[in-house]
């Protein structure tokens, strides 16, 4: 079955090309800081499985020292200048959208078709292996039409790549200190004092505790997902459902939709809010999150307001 | 109340600009330390953890198809398409996108978007092509125009995905309310999500039209 051992393949092997690249250019003074990085990332993706949960531990420790003691360094690929890359963007037109757009289309009929033939792709899966697959047709295309030279995509893919840095792993970081944090009990103890933040018998205090608690969680954890079990547990059920009857459905997805409120506002949530500002190149790593708190804000005022109006109200 | 510490660390680290990897190795340190968790328990936790979310770090096999784009004129190509395209600002192409985004996603089509499927290549280039025309004059080092492009894509995103009935945050609250016996079907809990998706349109929207005022002439 076609899942995750094809998509961690693809994505090892193009991180090997990244690490060899990185170690080839000499004119970058970190470049072995670049091409260990890379080297450890990819295999992370083609033997994670093999290496034990210890291995994956140090594998981690390694990305961390890398990271951390400044090893990393921009690479110097060879690339077009902005003159030439506006000149061929008047000869070739819009049909320069063409390849980008395979990308997407293929996912999207991915996505229908993969489910009509079941037992070929793994259910859990479909998205992914839509969008690598994409990726390939999208690859193979460039190199039909625009002739490049076999490394050239890599070079530029490391190009972009190197933008991003360190950054990449970040939110698999994350998502693991999630792990140790449910492991550690975190989420009972902010539970806890979430509980005991709520006036006696104040229905619209245990809303305002529940959606407030829900955005500030997710902010600490980066992810709304780590913080609806724990507000679930401590407020949620017991006191919104149980004790004042409100409906469970709406209970649970306002509060959601509230976490995601704090997900806009915290650079825990990086792969939100950090990487995109390193792909775009951005001097201001929280630039993205400074154009999202004025949406933020209002929105989740309107999720408690509507938590409170659906369950208790109408 | 000692398992806190490893929020406390992390508040810590990003305020003084440490490198966030080190921040969270350490936050899982001290974490499992306080929870009187062996120093090899709490390494093997997260590598287990981290093997475990490898799916996060796959998107960037896009990036050789986008770079190599790129090369050949991509960004220029979408800033030249919005020049060209009359009555175009930053509000209207953005307010555009995120209705699009938002519909998309709806459908459980998250990742035909995205920051670097389509932000970086194509939307970002194309918002700066437009508050370009709005005003020649401004100020090339603003920052708010890209960031505004992957906020919006953020936004959209979320506030879509949650009405589609397989979405990753609907089968969690499913799971998460049979663990106390309430049985729902996700169809009961995504409708929950429509109210709130219009009221982001609306308040993101109003937003990206006032946006626009930045840059009159």
């Amino acid at each position: 079955m076609i899942g995750t051992n094809v998509i961690y393949l693809a994505a090892g092997l193009m991180f090997l090309a990244f690490a060899t690249l990185s170690a080839c250019d000499k004119a970058n003074a970190k470049r072995w800081g670049n091409a260990a990085f890379y080297a450890l990332i990819a295999v992370s993706l083609l033997f994670g499985d093999r290496i034990g949960n210890l291995g994956n531990g140090v594998l981690v420790l390694g990305l961390v020292a890398i990271a951390g003691s400044g090893a990393m360094g921009k690479g110097t690929p060879l690339t077009t200048s902005q003159d030439e890359r506006a000149a061929e963007s008047a000869r070739r037109g819009n049909r320069l959208f063409l390849p980008a757009l395979i990308i997407p289309t293929v996912a999207l009929a991915g996505t229908f078709l993969f489910k009509a033939v079941p037992g070929l792709i793994d259910p859990k899966q479909t998205t992914l292996v839509a969008l690598t697959l994409g990726t390939l047709i999208a690859l193979a295309t460039c190199y039909a039409w625009l002739k490049p030279r076999a490394a050239t995509p890599f070079e530029e893919g490391r190009r972009v790549m190197d933008g991003v840095s360190w950054a990449a792993i970040l939110p698999q970081m994350l998502a693991s200190l999630g792990a140790v944090f449910a492991l550690a009990g975190v989420g009972d103890v902010v539970g806890g004092i979430a509980q005991s933040a709520i006036p006696q018998g104040s229905v619209i205090g245990a809303v305002i505790a529940y959606g407030l608690g829900m955005a500030l969680f997710t902010m600490v954890m980066g992810n709304a997902f780590a913080a609806f079990p724990v507000m679930a547990g401590a407020i949620g059920i017991p006191l919104l459902v149980h004790n004042y009857g409100g409906d469970p459905a709406i209970v649970a997805a306002l509060g959601m939709l509230a976490g995601f409120c704090g997900t806009l506002m915290t650079p825990m949530a990086a792969n939100f809010n950090l990487v995109p500002a390193a792909l775009l190149e951005l001097r201001d790593k929280n630039a993205v999150i400074k154009a999202q708190v004025a949406t933020a804000l209002p929105l989740l005022v309107v999720n408690i307001v509507f938590l409170y109006v659906f369950a208790f109200v109408l | 109340m000692l398992v806190l510490a490893g929020i406390l660390v992390i508040v810590a680290g990003f305020l003084l600009r440490f490198n966030p990897l080190l921040v969270v190795a350490a936050s899982a340190l001290v974490t499992g330390l306080a929870a009187g968790l062996d120093p090899l328990a709490i390494l093997a936790a997260f590598g287990k953890a981290f093997n475990d979310n490898r799916y996060v770090t796959v998107i960037y096999i896009v990036l050789p198809v986008i770079g190599l784009l790129e090369r050949h004129g991509l960004q220029q190509r979408a800033r030249d398409l919005i020049a060209q395209l009359r009555g175009a600002t930053v509000g209207r192409l953005l307010l555009a996108y995120l209705v699009f985004r938002q519909i998309t996603a709806a459908l459980g089509l998250v990742s035909i978007a995205g920051h670097a499927q389509t932000v970086r290549p194509l939307v970002a280039p194309m918002a700066e092509a437009a508050a370009d025309v709005q005003d020649p004059d401004r100020d090339k080092n603003d920052e708010r125009v890209p960031a505004m492009a992957a906020a919006t894509d953020n936004i959209g995103l979320f506030f879509g995905e949650d009405i589609f009935i397989a979405i990753g945050s609907i089968l969690l609250m499913k799971g998460v309310l049979e663990g106390y016996g309430i049985i729902v079907q996700p169809l009961q809990l995504s409708v929950w999500a429509i109210p709130t998706a219009i009221a982001a349109l609306l308040i993101h929207g109003t937003r990206l039209i006032l946006f626009d005022r930045r840059f009159r002439r």
